[in-house]
């Protein structure tokens, strides 16, 4: 117990959040632990992007208590968030590359604005992750000159160029087809054991995250309704992770049926 | 109506009390964000060497027309020799300060509007934030500094421009004495002038500038559209509420420094 206290990262509970009428977020509540890989799904509309706000900062959650390194964060507390937003890193969901700056200016941007390193030092750093990335050919082009997959790979060089303990990933496969998801997801594992960081992702692609995973939250209806491994989700008999599940399920049998020449009929005809 | 009246007369003071917010935010988070004298050479390069041609161009029509109708209505009076003054102090008083910040707005002060806009869109904004990198200081601060630059110093542009173009008409094309012309130059305008002409420019900078900044800083916030026409909204907004405010501005220092 004593060692899972000591390795507690993220502490997140009883988070709240509405718009005006509208309860988006009712009491969530996880834990992520140090260097790990945590992935919260949930369906378009679940409230997976406002979790996510909440807890990166970028939205003041209306109750609850997200503690980071032990460490609780508050509005009212601008040391510790700035401790925590230096510790931290995000990728969006569209990648926020600022598209007036070379590839080699968007990884070096957060060091040249929060640290004082010299020059050299910042260019010998941006080029080393863009090496790492392996995209460091294309050091001199803009965000709009490189493909979907270098862009992602950009804003991922960007994001752990400060060596960030912590990366949120924001659906990071959102609009990608299912093999650039694959890879996507293959790059955060791969990435996340080479720099390790501690990963949160935020998604609804269930087979991509659970191979990913070391674990698995579900959120519904404003509230995580699952946390387990990868493997108690895919055994869990809770109806709603049965529901979420069987959609992806469902979509897989419905892609074999297609390969095997069959109609496809949806439930409601 | 009247719940209609108090409505609106809270959004202008909350609006107002906004802005000036955003404005103060700026300008304090300047002081802590590094590498920033980068920043305002790249700002103003955009407000001043890339609006340069605009600003020449105009000045020397100005010029021009006033050279014309000034020497059309002196010449009733048979004073024609005062022409440098009246272009003069018609220039330096007056029309290089509202001109030239009119040209900047429509230039540089809709860019800037459209650029923030696209980056607000695009979670440019947010992704600053979420680096711990203030988006006010690393963005809008260089922009209101290079504008508190060059706005007088496009203006200082104007007046030279304008007086050569007002000596072109008056007196190559109209036939004043090119002596008559700058020695009535020179003996009409005064320090005073100068200063006044230098302190509106200033003014009208950092207006116009935080204006536009303002309101492609919150695009987002539009009530009437959203994504590219709120952008196109915003930058329309900022051009306006911008020239209409260097009208306003300019009523107010003219009638506490005449």
């Amino acid at each position: 117990m004593g060692t899972v206290k000591q390795d507690l990262l993220l502490h997140v509970k009883d988070l709240h959040k509405r718009f005006d009428d509208h309860v988006v977020l009712a009491g969530v509540g996880l834990d992520v632990l140090r260097g790990s890989v945590f992935t919260v799904l949930g369906q378009s509309g679940a409230g997976k992007s406002v979790f996510l706000k909440c807890l990166t900062d970028v939205m003041q959650p209306d109750a609850g208590q997200i503690s980071f390194d032990g460490r609780p964060l508050s509005f009212t507390d601008p040391v510790a968030r700035a401790e925590f937003r230096r510790r931290c890193s995000f990728l969006f969901q569209s990648n926020a590359l600022f598209d007036s700056l070379t590839a080699l200016e968007n990884v070096a941007l957060p060091l040249e604005q929060t640290t004082d390193l010299t020059d050299n030092e910042i260019r010998r750093r941006s080029l080393e992750a863009l090496r790492q990335l392996e995209i460091d050919d294309h050091s001199d082009r803009y965000p709009s000159q490189l493909s979907g997959g270098m862009q992602k790979r950009l804003a991922l060089a960007r994001a752990i160029v400060t060596r960030p303990e912590l990366v949120f990933f924001d659906e990071p496969t959102a609009g990608l087809d299912p093999l650039r998801r694959n890879a996507v997801f293959a790059m955060i594992a791969k990435y996340q054991r080479q720099f390790s960081f501690t990963a949160l992702i935020v998604t609804h692609d269930v087979v991509e995250a659970l191979v990913a995973s070391d674990r698995v939250a579900l959120l519904d209806k404003g509230r995580i309704c699952f946390e387990g491994t990868p493997a108690e989700f895919a055994d869990s008999t809770d109806p709603v992770v049965c529901g979420f599940r069987d959609s992806a399920d469902a979509l897989g049998s419905s892609l074999a049926a297609i390969r095997r020449g069959e109609n496809i009929q949806s439930d409601d005809t | 109506m009247l719940e209609l009246l108090g409505r609106q007369t809270l959004q202008i003071i909350s609006g107002l009390g906004d802005f000036a917010l955003f404005t103060g935010t700026s300008f304090s988070s300047a002081v802590k964000s590094r590498r920033l004298a980068r920043r305002v050479a790249r700002a103003v390069y955009e407000q001043g060497a890339l609006c340069l041609p605009v600003v020449v161009i105009v000045g020397i029509f100005t010029g021009l027309v006033l050279g014309l109708q000034g020497y059309y209505l002196l010449s009733r009076f048979g004073s024609e020799g005062l022409l440098g003054a009246l272009v003069s102090l018609s220039l330096v008083r007056e029309m290089a300060p509202v001109l030239t910040a009119l040209v900047l707005v429509g230039q540089a002060g809709s860019a800037l509007a459209a650029e923030l806009g696209i980056q607000r869109n695009t979670e440019q904004i947010v992704a600053l934030e979420t680096m711990g990198v203030s988006s006010h200081g690393y963005l809008v601060a260089p922009r209101l500094i290079a504008a508190l630059l060059v706005f007088p110093i496009q203006t200082a542009l104007f007046v030279a421009i304008g007086l050569w173009g007002g000596s072109l008409s008056g007196s190559l094309l109209l036939g004043v004495e090119q002596g008559v012309y700058w020695s009535s130059v020179e003996r009409a305008v005064e320090a005073q002038d100068v200063r006044e002409c230098f302190m509106k420019a200033a003014t009208f900078g950092l207006l116009t500038i935080s204006v536009c900044a303002y309101h492609g800083f919150n695009a987002h916030r539009c009530r009437t559209a959203t994504g590219a026409r709120a952008v196109s909204a915003s930058t329309t907004r900022a051009v306006v509420h911008s020239s209409i405010i260097v009208l306003a501005a300019d009523y107010v220092i003219t009638s506490f420094l005449v």
